[in-house]
Formats: C-alpha cells, sequence, structure tokens
C-alpha cells in the first residue's frame, strides 16, 4: 500500500496544486488519461467545496490524502469548516446554496460521475470529510 | 503554475473569450466581472468562447456558461463554442451544455455559426 497526506491553505490557487498532486500521485497506476482527468476533476471539485463552501472563502486548512490498494485509489479530502446540514439535499443535482448564481451545483454529480463511490460525512459545525474511490486498470 | 488571464477580442457585435489553460474556480472568478463590464459597455448579440487553450475544466466552468448563455439568449442573442478538446468535452456533455450550445471545429464556423 502506498499513501500520502497533505495539509494546504484555502485558498483558490491551491484548487490546481491539489489536481496536479493527486495526478502524480495516481499516476503510479499506469492509469490511462482519462481516468487521470476523472481523479483531477473529482479532487477539483471536493477540494473547491472545502474552500468556497466549507470556509466559504476565508482561512483553513485543507487536508488531501490518498492511497492505493492494489487496484484500487482511494482520495480522502477533509476540512474544518462550518459542515453540511443536509448532506442528501447538498448531493442532489443541481442543488446549490451559493447566491451568487455563478455556481451550477453540479459538484458532488461530477464527483459521482468520475469516481466509482463518493462517501461524504458532516455535520454543522464538525467539518466535512468526502471519500472517494476509483478502481483503475482491468 | 504561471498567470492564467482571459483574453478578449471584439468583432462588431461578437465578443470572443478566449479562455485559459484551466478553467476552475480560481481563474472563473474573475470571468463574470470583467465580461460584465464588456457586455454592459457594448452592443454585444453574440459570445463565444474560444477552448482552445484549455486542458481542463471542472463544474465551476459549467455555471459561468450557463449564466451567460441564459443571459445572452434572454436578450435575444447567441452563445457558442469552438476547440474543445477532450476533457472539457466530457464535462460540457455532463454538465448538459453541449446540449444548449453548438460546437464549432474553428472561430471563424463560431463566428457565423
Amino acid at each position: 500500500m502506498e499513501s500520502f497526506r497533505m495539509e494546504i491553505e484555502s485558498l483558490s490557487k491551491n484548487e490546481e496544486f491539489a489536481r496536479v498532486v493527486i495526478a502524480v500521485f495516481a499516476s503510479r497506476m499506469d492509469p490511462t488519461l482519462e481516468e487521470l482527468d476523472d481523479i483531477k476533476t473529482a479532487v477539483s471539485e471536493a477540494v473547491t467545496n472545502a474552500e468556497i463552501h466549507g470556509y466559504q472563502g476565508s482561512n483553513g486548512s485543507i487536508c488531501l490524502e490518498a492511497r492505493i490498494e492494489d487496484k484500487n485509489l482511494t482520495v480522502i479530502i477533509r476540512d474544518h469548516g462550518v459542515g453540511i446540514r443536509d448532506v442528501k439535499r447538498a448531493m442532489e443535482p443541481l442543488f446549490t446554496t451559493d447566491l451568487s448564481g455563478e455556481r451550477s451545483g453540479m459538484g458532488f454529480s461530477f464527483m459521482a460521475a468520475f469516481m466509482d463511490e463518493v462517501k461524504v460525512e458532516s455535520e454543522p459545525g464538525q467539518g466535512t470529510v468526502v471519500t472517494m474511490s476509483k478502481k483503475i486498470g482491468r | 503554475m504561471s498567470q492564467q488571464i482571459f483574453t478578449y477580442e471584439a468583432k462588431g457585435q461578437i465578443l470572443i473569450i478566449h479562455l485559459p489553460r484551466q478553467l476552475d474556480n480560481h481563474n472563473c472568478r474573475n470571468l463574470k466581472y470583467e465580461t460584465d463590464l464588456l457586455l454592459a459597455e457594448n452592443y454585444i448579440n453574440k459570445v463565444i468562447f474560444d477552448f482552445t487553450r484549455t486542458e481542463f475544466m471542472d463544474s465551476s466552468g459549467i455555471g459561468i456558461l450557463l449564466n451567460r448563455y441564459k443571459q445572452m439568449t434572454g436578450n435575444g442573442g447567441k452563445v457558442t463554442i469552438y476547440g474543445v478538446g477532450a476533457q472539457v468535452g466530457r464535462i460540457l456533455s455532463i454538465g448538459g451544455v453541449s446540449k444548449l450550445i453548438e460546437h464549432f471545429d474553428s472561430k471563424e464556423a463560431a463566428i457565423v455559426g
């Protein structure tokens, strides 16, 4: 089993940084370009959620963790932000708490589309943990 | 990670927005503000998004595109897209944008289309 764990600041410039890090790590599994894009997109969505919803754009720490076991990649994104009151509602396609009108509400849908499994654990005031997994290769 | 910016091109009543290599939340934040200014200052009846440089996009870009689409079509205008690559194409398709906004193979085709 291989794994890594890192803490990044909740800054929008770190969205790309997180994508690059997960791509380099996932490359050890010899994924196709499409599989790599899938993983990068799912991680981008989760990290962006932690930043703009968990921390509402203010300072905070986002933990990015991943492990490879056999052909399975598991990625965990953790924040200690505001948390989600109704996880089921939050994960409904197109649902968003954003008031600006610019967010599509498709973040969780994309994570679910690109990863095999997505689990979200959250309580108001307790932060949020998003765990996603994907089998790479045949 | 180099500075990513949008560049704009105006051709009569057409505004072409050249999108950056990474179209994520970080880069999208300024797009709305900048295009709002351009649309307010000029009579634009067509907005064209150029994806030729875009290697990656996530759902942040979907929100922006759909908003511009609603805004333009609400005023009798049009939105078209060109230069879509593999990753971007999948995102646009899953995001439901491909059903609404026509894709073209070239800038010229997007201008005329």
